[in-house]
């Protein structure tokens, strides 16, 4: 009720002060660091025709590319999501002997610089690498293929999902899950149909930085991509590309489908999350 | 059915937390657990939902061993003390929680989980609430729906931890005599904790009074009120007037004079003499056996309460003595205190 009055007036008389100044802040720093650089890339396009723009973007380079940074990426994020809640759950829940290293390794990603990563991606994966060279009599082949990128991607997504989601299933009190099992509820139906649904808004917010995260994606993936156009090129590559070959409106007119598209997709994930979180949180 | 626990203990690392508790409950009796914080109580009612494991004991509900079962087997009601009701369910579906997770032949048609969760959300009187969820709802409403959730399994046990300790006091007053009368209408044996004495007293067919992970006393109401077994329960049910005293020879001592009271053959050494305060009346110093120095006076509705300071072994002790209405009671006087009704432990004990 008082939320509703509160918004009606836009400054509020507070006991915390500094309302303006940090306002003026936000708006400023948000403004330098990522509004003014976005409108420059899409005045940027403005330079193009129309049909030239639609020309560049539905070529099929193009299209494949874009396909490929937020196919791969989804698939990615869907991994993460499934194995990360899994590394998560072992982290939060057992204590083992390592568990203190396990978790300090799911940070890697985070903080290896990313062409490192791909390097070492590729040696491991290449056909004559320790991993490739096993896969490869299968007749499975990672390094210059899509699976290689997904591979990339899901190494660099891991933490966004382990680390979003670790501390709520920390602060679940193990009540829930006892007044599950007193109700008769098995193991599985308790993770199910109550742990899960708890951990479920912060599970969608990890898989959505993660493929965030995985679209603009370079360096880990270019080494082990092999950048074959149409097969194993992804945008933010072909956009380098585009750059290098002075096709410079070229260039920004991907990097806005990219943006728009990417702009959307968080957007539907956010209302997701909204949805979820709605009905979980006390009013 | 009856719960028999016999010689349990648990130690959490060096804490002992229950030491060799038994306990007989009766068939569709209510039960509470009565002590103060960190009694175990709470330790005690999670072992016999299920929920924890006794180092040693047994547990029995009809006779057989529940131990070898666990809690999701064991059929018992229990509401936990705060609530712990499903965030992400309506009431509806928190209420059909036990019988949505039943599967294979004892799976629960959808038409008869219906008809069940109705008629308990009518049971615990909140039928209109069924499309809100927790967060909506205010805390002695959560209560019921932890109650109708708890009772959907048809369970014969019923455990209840602290079931009113987040209410405020009227909703409590309201909620505990409800409680009642739906134990009355249900064929289930309730076991009920609580560290409030009141609601104990005025709730439970019969009383376990525990104090440091031992059961100290278990009776009727009336009988701990009024024939505590123990010092420790004649302190924690009711108000206590506690008087320093010695036993030598058998024989009561205040200081170094004799008292015409009996020792109720406590062993000699440091005594306490406890009595109600309406069991104590005051008097002239120099006749009494025990005397002291008023130093406040308090009155609050028909009440009235004295503080007195009476000389003890190491030091004064401040006494809570009632006082009748029409006496006059100057403060810094000295006043005696001549208990007609009261009880002698050991010191020590
Ligand atoms: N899981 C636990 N680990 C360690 N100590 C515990 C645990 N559970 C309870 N205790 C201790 O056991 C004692 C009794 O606890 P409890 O049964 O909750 O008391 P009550 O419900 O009477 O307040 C307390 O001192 C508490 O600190
Ligand atoms: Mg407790």
């Amino acid at each position: 009720m008082s939320a509703g009055r509160q918004s009606l007036s836009f400054r509020q008389r507070s006991v915390i002060p500094g309302f303006g100044l940090t306002f003026g802040l936000t708006v400023t720093w948000l403004s330098l660091i990522v509004l003014i650089p976005l409108a420059a890339l899409v005045l940027k396009t403005t330079e193009l025709s129309f049909d030239r723009f639609i020309a560049i973007v539905t070529a099929p380079r193009t299209l494949h590319a874009l396909g490929i940074s937020f196919g791969i990426s989804f698939a990615a994020a869907l991994v993460n999501a499934v194995f990360g809640t899994i590394v998560m759950w072992a982290l939060v829940r057992y204590d083992f002997p390592g568990r203190r290293i396990v978790d300090a390794i799911v940070d890697v990603p985070f903080a290896l610089p990313t062409a490192v990563a791909g390097i070492s991606l590729t040696a491991l994966y290449a056909p004559n690498g320790w991993v490739g060279s096993l896969l490869e009599p299968l007749g499975i082949k990672v390094a210059y293929t899509p699976l290689g990128i997904l591979i990339a991607l899901v190494f660099v997504g891991l933490p966004f999902v382990v680390r979003t989601v670790q501390p709520v299933l920390a602060d679940l009190d193990k009540q829930y899950e006892e007044a599950a099992a007193s109700l008769g509820a098995s193991r599985g139906q308790t993770v199910w149909r109550v742990v899960l649904p708890t951990i479920w808004p912060a599970l969608l917010t990890g898989f959505a930085l993660a493929f965030a995260r995985g679209v603009g994606e370079y360096g880990s993936v270019i080494f082990i991509a092999g950048n074959m156009p149409n097969v194993s090129e992804i945008a933010p590559l072909l956009i380098v590309v585009r750059l290098e070959e002075f096709r410079y409106a070229d260039a920004t007119a991907i990097a806005v489908v990219m943006l728009l598209t990417s702009f959307i997709l968080l957007f539907i994930i956010n209302r997701l999350q909204q949805w979820t979180e709605r009905r979980t949180t006390e009013s | 059915m009856t719960i028999d626990v016999v010689g349990v203990s648990k130690r959490f690392k060096s804490f002992t937390a229950l030491d060799n508790v038994s306990l007989h409950v009766r068939s569709g009796e209510l039960v509470a657990l009565l002590g103060p914080s960190g009694s175990g109580k709470t330790t005690l009612l999670r072992i016999i939902a299920g929920l924890d494991w006794p180092d040693a004991g047994e547990v029995r509900f009809d006779g057989e061993d529940a131990l070898e079962r666990t809690v999701r087997d064991r059929n018992v009601g229990f509401v936990f003390q705060h609530y712990a009701l499903f965030r992400h369910l309506n009431v509806f579906e928190n209420v059909a929680f036990g019988l949505r997770v039943r599967t294979g032949k004892d799976k629960v048609p959808d038409a008869t989980i219906r008809a069940k969760v109705e008629e308990l959300l009518h049971l615990v009187q909140i039928d209109w609430l069924a499309d809100r969820y927790p967060g909506q709802l205010s805390g002695g409403q959560r209560q019921r729906v932890a109650l109708a959730r708890a009772l959907a399994i048809s369970p014969r046990v019923l455990l209840l931890d602290e079931p009113f300790g987040a209410l405020d006091a009227k909703v409590r007053k309201e909620l505990r005599r409800w409680l009642r009368q739906l134990h009355e209408e249900l064929p289930v044996t309730s076991l009920l904790v609580t560290h409030d004495q009141e609601e104990a007293l005025e709730l439970a067919d019969r009383v376990v009074v525990m104090g440091h992970g031992r059961i100290e006393q278990v009776g009727t109401p009336s009988e701990v009120y009024d024939n505590p077994a123990t010092a420790f329960v004649h302190d924690f049910i009711g108000e206590t007037l506690a008087l320093p005293t010695d036993v030598r020879d058998g024989r009561l001592y205040a200081g170094d004079k004799p008292l015409a009271l009996d020792s109720q053959g406590v062993a000699d050494g440091p005594a306490r003499l406890l009595a109600r305060p309406h069991d104590v009346d005051l008097a002239d110093p120099d006749a009494a056996p025990f005397a002291g120095r008023v130093l406040a006076v308090r009155t609050f509705g028909p009440t009235r309460r004295a503080d007195i300071e009476i000389p003890g072994r190491n030091g004064p002790v401040v006494v809570e003595a009632a006082v009748p209405h029409q006496q006059d009671l100057p403060t810094g006087g000295l006043i005696g205190l001549v208990p007609r009704r009261y009880r002698v432990f050991n010191a020590n004990a």
